[in-house]
């Protein structure tokens, strides 16, 4: 590998990298299509979702993009997503007015076959994996 | 949207989902096989866009939102053309995954378009 070459996107971070680029396709079109037309019914929901799909695009650049500043930006995206799906998994369980079942964290991203649940998990594993040297550069 | 035809799509991507995966976990690049099974996934998605332009005028309206309907159509169109770019440019093993990962994509996106069109969970 070359060092201009990013050192995440390689062997199988590619198919991370592709699941999270049509993640965040879904997501981010979902969302602005129910802002668009039906935000008074779950404004709280629907606004969660266009900001899950803007850092599932954070996350997707993230993994491509090389440095550490990159590296970091992906850990706290990433993080950021698994508590998401996480804390709105538990409150739509709890409270499925305010969270209605067409939201990509509802039911622990039931909607989308539980991938925003598997995903982070998959790439903060990648992300240990691939960590850039703590010496020298 | 013509029922059976929507089935016979989600069939048709599952399974040129599983063989693309299966072909790049033992590890084969991208051949015209693997090619060929996304691009006639993406066929039958032009045809589909093809039905729902038509159904609506020869009695066949969706029950849901048709605006819903071509989010989903139009972005399911996008990833088997994307998967296969990036196989041409990149030849190795995880480019075949990837392909097989847009055809899962693409299978499930049509089970939700026959969703919309046919059943509505009020």
């Amino acid at each position: 590998m070359s060092d201009q070459g990013s050192t995440r996107a390689v062997g199988a971070g590619r198919v991370l990298i592709a699941v999270y680029a049509v993640l965040a396709i879904a997501a981010t079109a979902r969302s602005a299509f129910q802002i668009a037309t039906k935000f008074e019914i779950a404004p709280v929901a629907y606004l969660l979702s266009a900001l899950a799909g803007i850092v599932y695009i954070l996350a997707t650049v993230a993994l491509i993009a090389r440095g550490r500043v990159w590296y970091r930006v992906a850990w706290i995206t990433i993080c950021f997503e698994l508590l998401g799906v996480l804390v709105i998994g538990l409150a739509s369980l709890i409270d499925p007015v305010l969270f209605p079942a067409d939201t990509v964290w509802s039911y622990f991203g039931r909607g989308y076959l539980f991938i925003p649940l598997a995903l982070p998990i998959l790439g903060i594993l990648w992300l240990i994996r691939t960590r850039p040297d703590a010496g020298g550069h | 949207m013509i029922e059976w035809f929507t089935w016979v799509q989600v069939a048709v991507a599952v399974a040129a989902g599983l063989f693309c995966v299966i072909r790049g976990l033992v590890g084969r690049a991208p051949n015209d096989l693997t090619l060929g099974s996304a691009a006639l996934v993406e066929l039958l998605l032009v045809v589909q866009v093809v039905v729902a332009l038509v159904a609506p005028g020869a009695g066949n309206p969706p029950t849901g939102s048709l605006l819903e309907f071509w989010v989903y159509l139009v972005t399911a169109l996008l990833l088997p053309p994307l998967a296969i770019f990036w196989a041409l440019i990149e030849r190795n093993r995880w480019s075949t995954v990837i392909i097989g990962v847009a055809c899962f994509a693409v299978a499930v996106m049509v089970y939700r378009m026959n969703e919309i069109w046919f059943v509505q969970v009020a």
